[in-house]
């Protein structure tokens, strides 16, 4: 397929990314950089100076919020890309009424039980709905250790064991790995349709 | 019984069947989030004490790291 084919076939696609952290910005730019339609995005929290080693910010954008400043970053890669953005923290309903029409959900949460809760309803709610989680990121090296696993519609990229302390941050190169991951996940389902 | 979990063999002597809490305890997940799974089928948190497991399931159990 060429790049013009893949554009083609990418039109008319909505990706949902629940989150807009290490995983959902870093996601979010890789689907628009390849012309994804539509992104819906979803987060409630505002870019800190510690969000900086991982996530698609910048040092101007810190206070800002984050699904505005990830819009005005994604707006300056690829205007073309449609961005629906909602600043609000995700729950059972919200993830049904602003993700039930998307061709792909993909989880980027940061806390295990907001990603249990995604999961859950999704699995749950909207059967034969592709959902792209990433599990398990934290550290440095080790790279082998990340990888995909299918459960059903449910993808889960990650090494599923590293989780995040203060003696094993989350960073960009891993995070960036996941969450590029994801984004080659959710290209492989759209292509493949 | 012989169950598939998480993609591996697992073997219980001398047992027919186990909730799915029951194998959660056996296999000692104590992770306080995970996503259950009996063939294909997603079983929720509040299920896992109802719902059984038998020989040539295929179970996943998920382990919800933090980070992201």
């Amino acid at each position: 397929m060429t790049f013009n084919e893949i554009k083609n076939r990418l039109s008319g696609k909505t990706v949902g990314i629940a989150g807009a952290g290490g995983l959902g910005s870093n996601c979010a730019v890789a689907l628009a950089r390849v012309g994804v339609c539509k992104l819906i995005i979803a987060d409630f929290d505002v870019v800190s100076e510690s969000n900086l080693n991982r996530q698609y910010y910048f040092y101007n954008q810190i206070g800002r919020k984050k699904v505005d400043a990830l819009k005005e970053n994604i707006m300056a890669i690829n205007p073309v890309v449609e961005v629906e953005s909602h600043d609000i923290k995700l729950d059972e309903k919200s993830v049904l009424t602003l993700f039930a029409g998307c061709d792909v959900i993909v989880e980027a949460f940061d806390m295990a039980g907001m990603k249990q809760m995604i999961i859950e309803t999704v699995l749950d709610e909207l059967p034969g709905k592709p959902l792209v989680a990433g599990l398990g990121m934290a550290g440095w090296g080790d790279s082998n250790s990340i990888k995909l696993r299918k459960e059903g519609n449910l993808y889960i990229c990650g090494d599923e064991k590293s989780e995040i302390a203060d003696d094993n941050p989350p960073l960009a190169p891993r995070v960036g790995m996941v969450a590029n991951m994801q984004a080659n996940v959710v290209l492989e389902i759209l292509l493949n349709k | 019984m012989k169950i598939t979990l998480n993609n591996r063999i697992e073997e219980f002597k001398d047992v027919d069947e186990m909730t799915v809490q029951q194998l959660i305890d056996k296999m000692n997940f104590t992770f306080k989030f995970l996503v259950t799974k009996v063939n294909g089928k997603l079983v929720k948190k509040e299920e896992r004490e109802s719902v059984a497991v038998h020989d040539g399931d295929d179970v996943a159990i998920i382990h919800l790291i933090s980070g992201g």
